[in-house]
């Protein structure tokens, strides 16, 4: 067992763990923090994405113990049921989801992107290379690629990725 | 999964030492196929010694050209100003793996050495030489549809999944490795090998030796270049088959220098070199490109499920390097 320290959605928590726990598990079956879920436990669905050190990462692809130390931010951290994040707010706007299931993954997912994006960070989608992308319909859908959703509520997360990016476009002009 | 110590390491020296000392001692970067490996009981390491937080995350300039850390991320290395300007390809094969979370997780050197897909080498309930030597290929006369068309052998008909590693096949690249008696360099061309009778040996390096660090020189095919994939689905899934191509054109318009590699064609990245020769100092026509294509094809191997990878190959061939050849913003920017 190893000893580990993560701050978790703003709090300090201190755990125990075998060397061979992944980080989504950690979070789940010992923090009890289980807003990420365990799709296919191998890096190939999203729903498990948090945001790691500011960074949208797959929680079921790293081992606890090499992130002692971190900062982790589920989708439960990111807004309350009184002040939701524009991102959780956009998802409920546009029927982002259907079972919900994927949700927690997406929302952690859309505000890791639209981060990417703000600072320049370009994608297969992107024509130019050097222009500062655009985030058209194809390049939201391009840069979502990692989170599947198995109910295809996909038109109602396009749009809902769209108005947030929209209000964070016009929180930057303002 | 067996029993795991986990070791941090604080410099690459003592990284080194600890696998190169160790047997069953292995690295551990992002961890994105590693940790994948150690669920799926095909990875049995008795010890990770992890190297993602040693000072190998910078991407520096050199005199000609770049220093890629081993341990930069995909996102950071597709973004970096000077690699979208410069060297167009390694962007864009970075830009078309995996999912923006992986690429958040991934470096540099655990792209290049990430293991391949092929569905018998990842269910340890069935043979595969790669994971088991000598136990037989499951793959020859099973699922075919991402095997190797050249290059393969009777013990192994894989395919390297990686994109960049496709992509930097074209670049004039070193990879920079330290072992336990100091640093070496090795031409990239040198670093992946052909399976033959040892496909358990992805590449050249020794158990213990530690990637560091991957040199760019600039050049003028590396700043007129492309990557375009060929694949099941639009976005997040491995290629059918790839193209990394860079273009030099001279005053006239022929070809004065041209780099062609493929990926899901082989064991490694397939360099193409019938196809750059055929090519220098002709104009460039995609007929012509077509008809190299099939030259470079000659040897090759197809089933059921590959039967397709040539066309796939001489149409994304053709199509990558008539983009590059064409006037346009590309066009303006190399010549600025």
């Amino acid at each position: 067992m190893t000893a580990l320290r993560l701050t978790v959605d703003g709090a300090e928590r201190h755990l125990d763990v075998d060397t061979r726990t992944t980080l989504l598990d950690a979070l789940r079956e010992r923090l009890e923090v289980t807003s990420p879920k365990k799709g296919c436990d191998h890096g190939q669905c999203g729903s498990c994405t948090v945001l790691l050190d500011g960074r949208r990462s797959l929680s079921c692809l790293t081992l606890a113990v090499a992130q002692d130390g971190a900062e982790v931010v589920t989708a439960a951290g990111l807004g309350s049921p009184d002040a939701l994040h524009p991102v959780q707010q956009a998802f409920l706007d546009h029927d982002g989801y259907q079972c919900g299931y994927c949700t927690p993954g997406q929302v952690c997912s859309a505000v890791g992107m639209l981060a990417e994006a703000a600072q320049g960070h370009p994608s297969h989608a992107t024509d130019d290379l050097e222009a500062d992308p655009e985030l058209t319909d194809a390049e939201v859908r391009e840069r979502m690629s990692g989170n599947l959703c198995r109910c295809g509520a996909y038109a109602g997360i396009l749009a809902a990725v769209q108005q947030a990016a929209g209000a964070a476009r016009a929180e930057e002009r303002a | 999964m067996r029993e795991l110590a986990y070791v941090r390491a604080t410099s690459p020296d003592e990284a080194v030492a600890a696998v190169a000392g160790d047997p069953q001692a292995r690295f551990l970067g992002g961890g994105t196929n590693l940790v994948d490996h150690l669920k799926l009981g095909i990875a049995t390491p008795g010890t990770l010694v992890d190297v993602s937080r040693l000072a190998l995350a910078e991407v520096e300039g050199t005199a000609d050209g770049l220093r890629v850390g081993a341990g930069v991320r995909n996102s950071d290395l597709a973004a970096h100003p000077v690699v979208r300007r410069d060297f167009p390809v390694l962007a864009r094969s970075l830009l078309a793996g995996a999912s923006g979370q992986i690429r958040n997780q991934a470096t540099t050197a655990g792209n290049l050495l990430q293991r391949t897909r092929c569905v018998y080498f990842q269910d340890a309930s069935t043979p595969c030489n790669k994971r088991e030597p000598g136990s037989g290929c499951s793959a020859v006369g099973g699922h075919d549809r991402y095997n190797a068309v050249l290059g393969a052998s009777e013990a192994c008909v894989t395919v390297h999944p990686s994109d960049l590693a496709v992509g930097l096949a074209v670049l004039d690249a070193e990879v920079v490795v330290l072992g336990p008696d100091g640093e070496r360099r090795l031409p990239y061309d040198e670093l992946h090998r052909l399976p033959g009778h040892h496909p358990e040996h992805d590449t050249t390096l020794a158990h213990g030796e530690l990637v560091t660090a991957v040199e760019l020189r600039r050049s003028p095919v590396a700043r007129r270049s492309t990557y375009e994939k060929v694949r099941e689905r639009a976005s997040y899934a491995f290629a059918l088959v790839s193209v990394a191509a860079g273009l030099e054109l001279a005053d006239d318009g022929t070809v004065s220098d041209v780099r062609v590699a493929w990926g899901g064609v082989a064991h490694k990245p397939w360099r193409a070199r019938v196809v750059e020769d055929a090519l220098r100092g002709e104009p460039l026509e995609e007929e012509r490109v077509r008809d190299v294509v099939a030259e470079e094809l000659r040897d090759a191997t197809t089933t059921t499920g590959t039967a397709g990878k040539p066309a796939m190959l001489a149409g994304v061939t053709a199509r990558a390097l008539t983009r590059l050849a064409a006037p346009g913003p590309q066009v303006e920017e190399a010549g600025r």
